[in-house]
């Protein structure tokens, strides 16, 4: 089962530091088996999904009671993002294990990128929306984990919190519109709410809903105006950046939209937004590429127009626009992982980022120069590569948008002709023109980073050839996202056509652009005011002002007076208590005063005890008037039913009398310390604080809000549990969960008092000593 | 650490304490039926040990305890608590649903309620009995 | 009884907050423990008193005869009795050991971190 197998994953990754104890530096290609098991497992069940069309059921129940189960569905969408997440995390597992060979964190991060990679293959797979979610949070943490992976550097350490800040505010968005869809579709199953279209496109929670899920699915994949994390997330270590922030953690935000297409797809509102946003989000990827020479800097804003393309292409929603966005998607997670990897042994090899300073290392790595170069290839949209015919597909599904086709139309051109020179910044300017000097001598990368990279861009290369072998996988996965029975043929030459004549008009401009990059770039720098505004200097205020915020509130309500904060408490208390009691419900008081002499002789015991405890001078009067009201209390139990309660009260007061004599008397006298006016302020909130507990008494007893629950416990307790005092049987068995939760709270206060008294700190030095007898 | 004038606190800790350990034995087993059960019944232990500490003292009280230290009952307390969750599962139940087993042979009903009413007894005994006995050590320490 | 007890617990917590505002230290533990009890006879009271009728089934019968004291707020105040026990003696441990390194009864005094 699939279930088990990603959550032994878990468990792998949290025995990764031993393994790698036991294995040295072999652990991560032997942990690579993992995943690459996974992957034979999901191309078995190729022939059941990809050739019979028929999705892959693996139920499993999780938590019944609530309708979330563990059922993973396997269909052509989730096959698809399983085999590249799995696919990929055995390459990247290779390759990390030779970029960090001998890194004295590489255990720490084999361990996080492991469970990363369940996290991520639990999330496609999952059919279940609270499942999905679950995992998607998880994908969040261990991206937080990985971005902040050298943790001693604090820009590392700041991108990693700013990743983290985005994409779980996102989550929350996301968790909100996860459960307005589920309320709305009346289901938790994905495959369930797919059917649910129309009931959902009509409910009156379909605007917010869709709010909250775009909102959750824009941060995590990187579309404006939520682009900002993605680049700084590039101080992760390289193969962190090819696998999760190019090939799979941030097209999972891409992956719901898709998931959610049939469901919610085809309004308005979704093509409006979808569209939109995306080709901002394209546009603007492309165009802040080639203002970067940080080779990692360029691929990530080249990655955010990629992301922006695959959102525009779900917002367009037609089935030619499909087609594009699952051949793009597939084409881009090959050729950007080859590219990162690329950078990363350039990084690795040379000691620099900057593509300006290097040059002419095709004669010194010509492997991976020939490897950058089919990557790069297609990257840019050129025959015979995959990249070519996913652009292709986009640009002609483009021409045929409903909405703003015009608009999108001109920023896919423009994003090609810039994706174009990236392309070529990233392929030729290191490896092409004279030979520089860099900081450290580049030589030839060892096979096991090469291996990687090449088996991608191989891969580029030989679907791009040969497009036919993946017309039913991609019919498969469109049928899946809202376009059954779509024909799906791909293929490189389509005639001569418009889409073909703008490739090779962007093909042109694209290489001017590239040849005058410089000049481009310093233009560009004119600009620079202008994105120091950008929606991260509007996330840099936010943070701020929450921060600013926290200190405002701490010196307010938590400046040490232990009396201001009871105040706070006891007054918010009062006005909650005293809105929804005086002003939603108005108390309905029915006297019916029923009173034995004798008990009221009990309970005016108890008052009197409560009010000379509170004039006395003495500790002891205090202490005594405190014992006298247990003892008046356990007796009022006892005459009104409840022996237990009696019992257990009558001991209590007498262990804490023990304890009081123990270390009441070994503390100071009483002493007062307030002034008149406050004793008149304490005495109004106390005061009124009484009031509205006795109203709330009063009120409360009248009122059934809901049937109670003890009529079942006293009905059972014979016949199920086999016990007559029902009081105990409520404790040890209908609710032991409650009693284990309190027991163990015991247990803490008392190894807590253990522990103040026989671990003790330093003596207190004379510094303190004068200062208490000043 | 026997002090003088407390004759009679002596002779009544004495006999008291095995009483009421009997007795807390006796609250603890009929509490399923009857008023009584852990917690009443660990307090009537922690009342007996408590009695018998403020009449012999720390040391002696270690004495009668032997080997056992309050804090190890919290544990074993806290234990046979956590145990208890877990046969249910073996029956495809959900967990701490009650299982019950008749022992053949003597009219006495073994269950996981009572398993649990007994790591609830030894908790609260070790809860009470830690504390207060820290507290008199630590006063001894420093008078 | 239950007008009566109304009155009574909106009194002893009225003396409760009462001693938890004020500056001394013992007053504090005092007034936790008139909290503690207060809310336990809330509890105890809003689920409607009853006389003579404990949550008992007598042997030999499945059912107890007519109605009984409702038991769920029994076993809910049983618990929240001993645990409050344990609260109130790691409070006043707690009180113990700031007192004896900050020497000062005053609680306005207590609110430096370093001492």
């Amino acid at each position: 089962m699939m279930q088990i197998a990603v959550l032994s994953g878990f468990v792998l990754a949290a025995f990764a530091p031993l393994l790698y104890r036991w294995l040295g530096q072999r652990t991560a290609a032997i942990m690579a088996l993992y995943p690459l098991a996974i992957v034979v497992w999901l191309l078995a069940q190729w022939s059941t999904v990809v050739t019979g069309g028929e999705p892959v059921w693996l139920e499993m129940a999780w938590v019944p009671g609530m309708d979330i189960t563990l059922t993973f569905l396997i269909d052509g969408l989730a096959l698809l993002f399983g085999l590249l997440i799995a696919g990929i995390g055995v390459l990247v597992l290779v390759y990390a294990g030779e970029y960090l060979r001998g890194h004295p964190d590489l255990p720490r991060f084999l361990a996080i990128i492991t469970a990363f990679m369940m996290s991520m293959l639990g999330l496609v797979l999952a059919d279940n929306l609270v499942t999905l979610f679950v995992f998607w949070e998880l994908t969040s943490i261990t991206s937080y984990l990985l971005i902040g992976f050298n943790h001693t550097d604090i820009s590392a350490r700041k991108a990693a919190l700013q990743g983290l800040f985005v994409t779980v505010a996102g989550g929350l968005a996301l968790m909100a519109g996860v459960v307005m869809l589920g309320v709305a579709g009346e289901s938790w199953s994905l495959a369930e709410l797919t059917t649910r279209g129309d009931q959902l496109r009509s409910h009156a929670l379909y605007t917010p809903m869709l709010i909250c899920l775009l909102l959750g699915a824009f941060t995590k994949s990187a579309q404006f105006p939520f682009h900002f994390w993605l680049p700084n997330a590039m101080a992760a270590p390289t193969p962190v950046s090819a696998y999760l922030h190019s090939a799979t953690m941030v097209k999972a935000g891409i992956y719901l939209m898709a998931r959610l297409q049939p469901s919610l797809g085809g309004t308005d509102l979704w093509v409006v937004t979808l569209s939109l946003v995306g080709g901002v989000t394209m546009f603007t990827g492309a165009f802040l590429a080639v203002r970067h020479t940080n080779v990692k800097k360029l691929l990530a804003y080249s990655t955010i127009m990629a992301l922006g393309t695959l959102t525009m292409l779900l917002g367009i929603g037609t089935e030619g626009a499909l087609i594009a966005f699952v051949t793009f998607l597939l084409a881009h997670s090959l050729y950007k992982g080859a590219l990162f990897m690329v950078a990363g042994i350039l990084d690795h090899e040379t000691g620099t980022k900057d593509v300006t300073a290097m040059g002419g290392l095709r004669a010194l790595m010509p492997i991976t120069a020939g490897v950058a170069l089919v990557a790069a290839l297609s990257l840019a949209g050129v025959p015979p590569l995959l990249g070519f015919i996913g652009k292709e597909l986009m640009l002609d599904s483009v021409m045929n948008a409903s909405h703003y086709k015009a608009l999108l139309l001109l920023l896919a051109f423009m994003a090609a002709i810039l994706t174009i020179a990236v392309a070529a910044i990233v392929a030729l300017r290191p490896f092409f023109g004279e030979q520089r000097q860099t900081p450290r001598a580049a030589h030839e990368a060892p096979l096991a980073m090469l291996f990687g990279p090449a088996v991608l861009a191989g891969a580029s290369l030989l679907l791009g050839l040969v497009p036919g072998s993946l017309d039913r996988l991609v019919g498969v996965t469109v049928a899946g996202i809202g376009a059954a029975g779509a024909d799906v043929h791909l293929a490189l030459w389509h005639g001569i056509n418009l889409p073909l004549l703008l490739s090779l008009a962007a093909l042109a401009l694209g290489w001017v652009t590239y040849r005058r990059w410089d000049r481009v770039r310093a233009r560009l720098a004119y600009l620079d005011p202008l994105m120091a505004r950008g929606p991260e200097a509007a996330y840099d205020a936010v943070m701020l002002g929450v921060a600013g915020g926290a200190e405002w509130q701490t010196r307010l309500l938590q400046n040490g007076y232990m009396r201001n904060y009871v105040l706070v408490m006891v007054a918010t208390l009062i006005a909650l208590l005293g809105n929804s009691l005086l002003l939603r419900h108005s108390p309905e008081i029915a006297f019916q005063l029923d009173v034995h002499f004798h008990e009221a002789v009990v309970v005016s015991l108890m008052a009197m005890a409560a009010l000379f405890a509170t004039i006395t001078r003495s500790r002891l009067g205090a202490v005594a008037s405190v014992g006298i009201m247990g003892f008046s209390i356990a007796l009022t139990f006892i005459l009104f039913s409840a022996p237990d309660l009696g019992i257990t009260q009558l001991l209590v007061e007498t262990l804490t009398v023990i304890l009081l004599v123990l270390v009441l008397f070994r503390l100071p006298r009483f002493a007062s310390l307030s002034t008149p006016l406050e004793r008149i302020r304490d005495l109004l909130v106390a005061g009124s604080m009484g009031v509205l507990i006795t109203l709330l008494v009063l009120t409360s007893w009248g009122i059934d809000q809901f049937i109670p629950i003890s009529g079942y416990m006293v009905d059972n307790s014979v016949p199920l549990a086999h016990g007559r005092n029902i009081v105990n049987v409520i404790l040890v068995d209908y609710r032991a969960l409650d009693t284990l939760g309190e027991i163990f709270v015991l247990a803490l206060a008392a190894i807590g008092v253990v522990a103040m008294l026989k671990l003790r700190a330093a003596k207190p030095t004379d510094e303190t000593k004068g200062r208490s007898d000043g | 650490m026997v002090k003088s004038g407390t004759l009679i606190l002596h002779t009544a800790a004495r006999i008291l304490m095995p009483l009421q350990l009997l007795f807390a034995v006796f609250l603890l087993l009929r509490g399923h039926d009857e008023p009584g059960g852990g917690f009443i019944a660990g307090l009537v232990a922690a009342g007996g040990f408590t009695l018998y500490l403020f009449a012999y003292g720390i040391s002696a009280t270690r004495e009668v305890l032997r080997m056992v230290d309050p804090r190890d009952l919290i544990g074993v307390g806290l234990l046979l608590g956590m145990i208890s969750v877990f046969p249910a599962w073996f029956f495809d139940q959900p967990f701490l649903t009650a299982q019950w087993w008749t022992i053949p042979g003597i009219d006495f009903t073994a269950s996981t309620p009572l398993i649990f009413d007994i790591g609830v007894f030894l908790a609260v005994l070790g809860s009470v009995l830690a504390m207060v006995m820290t507290l008199m050590e630590v006063d001894k320490d420093e008078p | 009884m239950e007008p009566l007890m109304a009155v009574v617990i909106g009194l002893i917590y009225a003396a409760a907050i009462f001693m938890m505002l004020r500056r001394s230290i013992v007053k504090l533990v005092i007034g936790l423990m008139l909290l503690s009890n207060a809310a336990n006879l809330l509890i105890f009271t809003s689920a409607g008193m009853t006389r003579g009728a404990p949550p008992l089934i007598p042997e030999t019968l499945v059912e107890p005869l007519g109605t009984v004291a409702d038991p769920l707020p029994q076993a809910v105040v049983l618990t929240a009795i001993v645990i409050a026990f344990g609260v109130l003696a790691f409070a006043v441990v707690l009180i113990r050991r700031a007192y004896e390194i900050v020497k000062a009864d005053d609680l306005d005094k207590m609110k430096e971190t370093d001492t």
